[in-house]
């Protein structure tokens, strides 16, 4: 079985290790000024300085989520939430910007599907937390369960406690940062974006990864199929140094025990060939 | 997808009974179609507690002579029992088809086990010092209350709501399982079993017994295996995590312990609260919630994590 070392050789060699962003979608229909000021077209105006709160300890989750529309349609753009009871499902399919604050742990699926709203969480959050976040910002200032960002797609999801398995799977976009450990898996077929995990990966790290990278400031236990070693430049160094210290999270020792890995390209499904061409080398 | 739970009191006892109630009907929504308790009470001296039913709960709807064959059947079990040089110390039924007896019997327990399970419809829930194992059709608080688990004090408890993907929605087929005729072993699942059939080819051959077509029910037996060759529960634990293929987290409770392993791919929830007097795990953190409403600190245990505590 080649080694990793090799893998990482072979992949240099070809010259997969620079990321690029391109696209037609980032080039043409999305500028900066454009995505700044992007709203859905029924997304309610809402005041930041105009608060909110209420009690969820009674409540459904459909409650709970019916009360936050009905808050943020009245104006409110900051809304508090006590006692959510790691009910499942909160803060889901949020469209526009508001600052969410949840006063204790959530259960499976809180936050999915938003695009937009920042949203603080003081306890815990369940299984695959975010999931297919397009813009806005997530911290959770406890633990996360597995599949923490499932398939997202933009912002930042911010976990300072430690997140299980498969972390990040299928991510296509935005920046996942983990003030802990990760569990197995992490990274699987993460197609864009950026990860960054300040303790410990466990097995199979970025396995079967199609893009995106990998940051780890502690061990990992060890890569998955197709994921490399890549070589840390300055330009990351500064990025990772200015996003943690946007969240609390750089640590006194600064970034440059960090290692990055990368895609290493060599699935089949990179393989450029036409199906007629692979037949005739076949 | 099932939800599994489970609770130990370090050192003391509490209610159980009503704890994992609450914890299992939080957990409804993840399995609608039965419900399991294995609940560990104080033993009595000398005595061993077993609960069995005579007839599955679909039964009863099968005729009036049904009524009678369970009388028959309460008879001939009590009939093999004394015969059996074992005596009933008090009996209790729970429903028309279940019923839990105290016994005083100092002679082979499998024997006599087998020899009650002759009996048509017989079914031999549990047979131990501390272990009760209740399960029947229903959510967690009709069973419970059918039973009278409410009241039930003890030191731990495992506990189980179903959703049948792979065998029948009857009491057979519903969690937890005891591993006959082992005292006081109980396994909850969650999850699939890849090499059942190797495995249970392989245990059958030793000797063992299997009373459904359950996947579940080979951890149960399997666990039973490894203890009665000599290793702790906690080895039994690492060792299934390298010999059974499949996704799983399950829970194994003994008569003072309280175990739970996760397979490498992690793909089994379990949340876990671990205070100093006490343990709480289940599928979700919603069921742990039930029993601390206040803000608490829960974690995810990673994958191929084996954790064992005492009661």
């Amino acid at each position: 079985m080649e080694s990793v070392m090799e893998q990482e050789s072979r992949s240099h060699e070809m010259g997969l290790h620079t990321e690029q962003l391109r696209g037609r979608t980032q080039q043409v229909f999305f500028t900066p000024d454009e995505e700044a000021n992007f709203v859905y077209p029924d997304a309610p105006d809402v005041d930041f300085n105009k608060r909110a709160e209420f009690d969820a300890a009674e409540m459904t989750s459909n409650e709970v989520n019916l009360k936050i529309r009905e808050l943020m349609e009245q104006g409110h753009g900051t809304i508090v939430i006590k006692n959510p009871m790691a009910r499942h499902s909160l803060g889901v399919g949020i469209l526009n910007r508001l600052n969410l604050y949840f006063e204790g742990s959530l259960g499976y699926f809180g936050v999915g599907l938003i695009d937009g709203p920042n949203v603080r969480i003081s306890g815990r959050v369940g299984w695959s937390c975010a999931e297919n976040m397009m813009a806005g910002t997530v911290i959770i200032e406890k633990n996360a369960g597995s599949t923490f960002g499932a398939a997202i797609r933009g912002g930042d999801l911010v976990c300072k406690g430690h997140v299980g398995a498969r972390t990040g799977i299928d991510m296509k976009g935005g920046t996942i940062l983990v003030g802990g450990d990760t569990g197995a898996f992490s990274g699987f077929m993460m197609q864009r974006g950026r990860m960054v995990i300040c303790g410990n990966a466990s097995h199979n790290l970025g396995d079967s990864m199609y893009d995106g990278t990998i940051f780890v400031g502690g061990e990992v236990k060890s890569l998955g199929v197709d994921c490399v070693p890549g070589e840390m430049t300055e330009l990351d160094k500064a990025w990772l140094t200015r996003k943690l210290k946007q969240y609390d999270l750089l640590p006194d020792k600064g970034v440059d025990h960090f290692s990055k890995y990368v895609a290493g390209k060599q699935l089949w499904n990179y393989d450029n060939l036409e199906p007629t061409e692979k037949k005739l080398i076949l | 997808m099932c939800g599994i739970a489970g609770l130990i009191h370090r050192g003391k006892s509490s209610n159980v009974g009503a704890e994992m109630t609450a914890m299992l009907q939080a957990l409804k929504h993840r399995g609608p179609d039965s419900t399991g308790f294995a609940v560990y009470g104080a033993p009595k001296e000398g005595l061993f507690v077993m609960r069995f039913k005579l007839a599955e709960q679909e039964d009863l709807a099968q005729g009036f002579a049904i009524h009678q064959q369970l009388r028959d059947r309460k008879a001939e079990v009590d009939r093999r029992i004394e015969s059996s040089g074992a005596k009933i110390h008090d009996s209790e039924q729970a429903t028309e088809y279940a019923f839990r007896y105290h016994l005083k019997f100092d002679g082979d327990m499998r024997r006599l086990a087998d020899y009650i399970e002759d009996v048509e419809g017989v079914e031999i829930l549990s047979l131990g010092h501390g272990l009760e194992l209740i399960k029947d059709l229903g959510d967690a608080d009709v069973v419970s209350g059918q039973y009278g688990l409410k009241q039930f004090d003890g030191t731990h408890a495992i506990g189980h709501t179903r959703m049948a993907t792979e065998s029948a929605v009857d009491i057979r087929s519903a969690h937890p399982y005891w591993a006959y005729p082992y005292n006081d072993i109980s396994v909850v699942h969650n999850g699939q079993i890849t090499n059942y059939w190797n495995k249970r080819r392989d245990l059958e051959r030793r000797g063992h017994r299997f009373v459904s077509s359950c996947d579940s029910e080979l951890l149960a037996v399997y666990t039973a295996d490894k203890l009665e060759s000599g290793h702790s529960l906690e080895d039994s634990l690492h060792q299934a995590i390298d010999e059974i293929d499949g996704v799983f987290t399950y829970l194994v409770a003994t008569r003072d312990e309280l175990g739970m392993a996760k397979d490498v791919m992690a793909a089994k929830p379990m949340v876990l609260y671990e205070g100093d007097d006490i343990v709480a795990l289940a599928s979700e953190e919603i069921a742990i919630r039930t029993l601390f409403p206040q803000e608490i600190d829960t974690f995810d245990p990673y994958e191929g994590e084996v954790r064992v505590w005492k009661a």
